[in-house]
């Protein structure tokens, strides 16, 4: 019989202005996964930085019941004390130290200040077993990739005598496959008796491994599920407050005449100067049309599209691009930009925001001539075509000279789409356009990309998720190792002819 | 998900801004550190106009003041671009240095004819400046090198060819009456001076320095009209935007701003006109430092300066060439650290070895006392302006109290420390 082993009660947490945490109600029983859920800003994040002690004992009301005391946690050292240990969505390990070293950052085995290096790579040698990396404990974390780091993490926190594991969206940048062995081992964790709380976007992921879900709305609990209770449908319902009868908004597409042709195009690695990343590859996109190109994690897609764009990638680019059916040099992003053709990154953050400046200097940033003569910028046009943009994409903030670097993940690509969007391309390339953002900022992503395809814009989507796909695009590519292994119709796809495509291709290659 | 803990107040309905009082406050708030700074300054001018028992604001004081600081205010217009960009410039003062002794040695020393002209060698000393500005900048845009890095080495080899210009440790002069102009002369009153009273007449029928008032008319109407226009293009500003349907600034905000700059300026303006007149690089000043702010905010190429420094990656995935712009924000750093060397040098009336020495640590004090973020993306003109004044007044100010030139650096190097406490305690309570 399971005991509870967490309750947080009435939790209520106020910033300036904003009720983020309303009366929130969480109860964890020993043992199990438990799954938190909500849209972005939703406040799950707060919940957890409430838990963790990031916002110290006092700043907000409510109590913290861990193991049967009542907790007054003053920062993350006295959560960690109790055993409870987070794992944000953005890694917090020194890219430069090994492995070893970052496990026991701040914790070394070390005697009057010595430290002893064999005891730590002993230990750590240990915890890469039982997260099941097999890695030299002196490898530097920059040499290994994203998934094999998120387990680093994990044995990190293993060492700290975890009693209660919190992962913030672990599988965000992870692969497909790498993502199904993180939630395999939670679930083995789960087997040897330990507590997770795991906070998704992905609901197949939650209705997968959970055993619990709590739904998060708008700073309020609004129900917590029992495993058979569980379902998308129910999830998908209280995380929006309506019912999504569709996840993807309907579309009649009107597919025009060829507007985009790339012949032979192929791409060598910027560092490894032998090695082809792209091979030679042709691609189509027509009039109104949204053309998915699907692949697993580090099949090439991203680095086609930048390589496209302005040659954002890579080295020693052939092949030929043709626009209309003339030929056109896209040599600079601003040549590609003139040309029509715009770019909306994977990574918004890294790539796509200035995340200290205000939405309106972010929208006109690759259009800058369409709010100025000779060089001087209109700032009142400039401030119509920020709102206008707002409006259209339906950006929540305050007013448009909110930070971007405030805004919630969905907002903020809102913000990105809108930046090009004004450039008013011809052929629109969206990298991951709803990654890390909510079901209900999703649809309306969708719905602007179906909008956009109906103005006759082309439209070529790079997505991991495949659903997504399958629901958005007319046709689909698909991506492996530098190669298109496939070609397939929307309406014809399913998500085992893509993975057949791949695994296939996988065999021709090898 | 780290970044967002709070859900967005939404008031996606309302366009242009949320209702009034709450926006009055916010305007309040975003402007607070720069209404701050200002406040900053005038109370540390209130402070030195009292501990100098009222020496501060004499006309005198005041164009010694404005003619000792220039050189550092037009190098932190250059070096606000710089660090907004996300670089940093060491070798200002050298550059200046090398550019002030070059410039005294064609208009002096080498026989050059017609080019030995002050003015052809200062727009020669302007070129020279903006390609060493891009010797430097090509290595920083184009090869990746960090800025740090070569500039101080453009630090040490300009200082050595300056040294080595002036023949080791002597200084070359006297320079050109025409030349010194540029530093301690005042603009022509074409106007004819009003006397308002007529100065004592002592027994030998001689007038008696100092003793009645007369204006420098030039000075007044530049002056008046320069207010004026502030202020009609404040209006003119407000009005268009309530035509189009936003909400411009709280009209009593904008009043008491609008008055209390006003009548700043109609003082400082008044007090110079009671003695020569604006010195020549006053006005020089003034009209680089319009220059900036304009381009800062209102040209394409200063959103993209911003842009650059706030997300290199971002910038350039958006169509700007990042490696362009970065020469050219390091060749107008050129060009100013060379017009820098030549007020520097008119000031003296010579080049000396030492001229310029360590000043690229009080322009870049300056700008970050102005308010600019060292990791770039951040900083506006009038703060950097202001913080150079700052500098300025307390050099100035401690000076006339006596304070030892070694506390003087005490102080300036806690107050530097004091303003960006200030900025990242502000911001993070934001």
């Amino acid at each position: 019989m399971a005991s509870t082993i967490l309750e947080m009660q009435d939790i209520t947490k106020t910033f300036p202005g904003v009720k983020a945490l309303s009366n929130v109600n969480l109860r964890v029983e020993e043992g199990e996964i438990h799954a938190v859920v909500g849209e972005n800003g939703a406040g799950k994040s707060t919940l957890m930085k409430v838990l963790s002690g990031v916002y110290p004992s006092g700043s907000y009301d409510g109590k913290i019941i861990f193991r049967g005391e009542e907790c007054h946690f003053k920062g993350i050292h006295d959560s960690e004390h109790k055993g409870i240990v987070i794992i944000h969505q953005e890694l917090a390990l020194v890219p430069m130290l090994s492995i070893t070293e970052n496990i026991f950052l701040g914790n070394e085995h070390a005697r009057r200040g010595i430290i002893d290096w064999d005891a730590n790579e002993a230990r750590t040698t240990g915890l890469l077993k039982k997260v099941g990396l097999k890695e030299d404990p002196n490898t530097l974390i920059t040499n290994i990739g994203v998934g094999k780091q998120q387990l680093v993490e994990i044995a990190k926190a293993l060492s700290k005598e975890v009693k209660l594991l919190i992962l913030d969206e672990p599988t965000a940048s992870l692969s497909e496959k790498d993502s199904q062995a993180l939630l395999d081992l939670l679930l083995e964790f789960k087997r040897q008796g330990m507590t997770s709380i795991l906070i998704s976007h992905k609901l197949n992921e939650v209705n997968r491994v959970a055993d619990k879900v709590t739904i998060i709305r708008d700073g309020r609990t609004i129900e917590t599920l029992a495993r058979k209770d569980i379902s998308e449908d129910r999830i998908i319902t209280s995380m929006v407050g309506r019912s999504l009868d569709d996840r993807y908004p309907p579309r009649e597409p009107r597919i025009g005449d060829v507007v985009l042709q790339i012949r032979d195009w192929s791409v060598y690695h910027p560092i490894h100067a032998d090695r082809q990343v792209i091979k030679g590859i042709d691609v189509d996109v027509r009039k109104g049309e949204v053309v998915g190109i699907a692949g697993l994690m580090g099949a090439g897609r991203t680095e086609f599209a930048m390589s496209l764009f302005g040659r954002s990638y890579g080295r020693r680019i052939t092949g030929e691009v043709l626009l209309n059916g003339k030929p056109v040099d896209l040599s600079s992003v601003s040549k590609a930009v003139k040309h029509g053709i715009a770019y909306v990154t994977e990574d918004r953050k890294t790539y796509g925001l200035n995340l200290i400046d205000h939405i309106k200097h972010n929208i006109t940033l690759a259009n800058l001539g369409g709010v100025s003569r000779h060089g001087v910028i209109d700032d009142l046009r400039e401030l119509d075509v920020a709102n206008d943009y707002r409006k259209k994409t339906n950006i929540r903030a305050s007013s448009v000279y909110q930070m971007t670097g405030n805004l919630s993940g969905g907002n903020q690509q809102k913000v990105v789409l809108s930046k090009w969007l004004f450039a008013n391309p011809e052929v629109l390339i969206l990298d991951e356009p709803t990654r890390g953002i909510d079901v209900g900022a999703k649809y309306e992503i969708y719905t602007i990309i179906a909008r956009l395809a109906a103005e006759g814009k082309a439209i070529i989507v790079i997505s991991s998720e495949m659903p997504e796909l399958l629901g958005i695009t007319d046709r689909i590519y698909v991506m492996n190792e530098g190669r298109i292994v496939g070609e397939m119709a929307a309406n014809d796809a399913s998500q085992e002819k893509i993975m057949r495509a791949i695994v296939r291709g996988e065999g021709k290659a090898s | 998900m780290s970044t967002e803990s709070a859900p967005v107040p939404q008031s996606a309905t309302a366009d242009g801004g949320a209702d009034t009082p709450r926006f009055a406050v916010s305007a309040l708030v975003t402007n607070l550190r720069d209404y701050g700074l200002v406040l900053a300054l005038i109370a540390i001018m209130v402070f030195f106009q009292f501990t100098t028992s009222g020496t501060l604001f004499k006309p005198l004081n005041l164009s010694n003041l404005v003619q000792q600081n220039s050189f550092i205010i037009v190098m932190a217009l250059g070096m606000l671009l710089v660090i907004v960009s996300g670089y940093i410039d060491l070798s200002v003062g050298s550059v200046a240095g090398f550019i002030g002794a070059l410039a005294a040695n064609m208009m002096v020393t080498w026989n050059l004819g017609p080019l030995s002209n002050p003015l052809v060698v200062s727009i020669l000393c302007l070129i020279i400046g903006g390609a060493i500005g891009a010797a430097q900048g090509y290595w920083i845009a184009y090869h990746r090198i960090p800025s740090f890095i070569v500039t101080l080495a453009g630090m040490l080899i300009f200082r050595g060819m300056c040294q080595a210009l002036l023949g080791g440790g002597s200084s070359v002069g006297p320079l050109p009456d025409g030349f010194n102009k540029l530093s301690s002369g005042f603009i022509p009153d074409l106007i004819g001076p009003l006397t308002l009273i007529a100065p004592t007449v002592n027994a030998a029928g001689k007038t008696i320095v100092g003793s009645g008032l007369t204006l420098h008319m030039t000075t007044m109407v530049i002056g008046v009209i320069g207010v004026a226009a502030y202020i009609f293009f404040g209006l003119k500003a407000r009005r268009t935007r309530e035509r189009h349907g936003y909400q411009a600034e709280p009209f009593s905000l904008f009043t008491v701003k609008t008055l209390v700059i006003s009548a700043l300026v109609l003082f400082l303006v008044y007090q110079f006109a009671t003695y020569k007149g604006f010195p020549v690089v006053l006005t020089v000043m003034a009209a680089l430092i319009a220059l900036f702010v304009f381009v800062t905010k209102r040209m394409t190429i200063g959103r993209r300066i911003y842009a650059m420094g706030g997300n290199p990656k971002a910038a350039l995935l958006s169509g700007i060439n990042t490696e362009r712009l970065t020469l050219y924000v390091f060749i107008n750093m050129g060009v100013l650290s060379a017009l820098g060397g030549l007020i520097i040098a008119a000031r003296l009336g010579q080049a000396v070895p030492a001229a310029g020495l360590g000043s690229e640590l009080d322009v870049i004090a300056a700008v970050f006392i102005g308010g600019a973020s060292a990791m770039g993306g951040v900083g506006q003109v009038i703060g950097s302006v202001v913080g150079g004044f700052i500098m300025g007044v307390m050099n100035n100010g401690m000076s006339i109290m006596g304070v030892n030139v070694d506390w003087q650096q005490v102080v300036k190097g806690l107050v530097l420390l004091g303003a960006v406490v200030f900025d990242v305690y502000n911001k993070n309570k934001g």
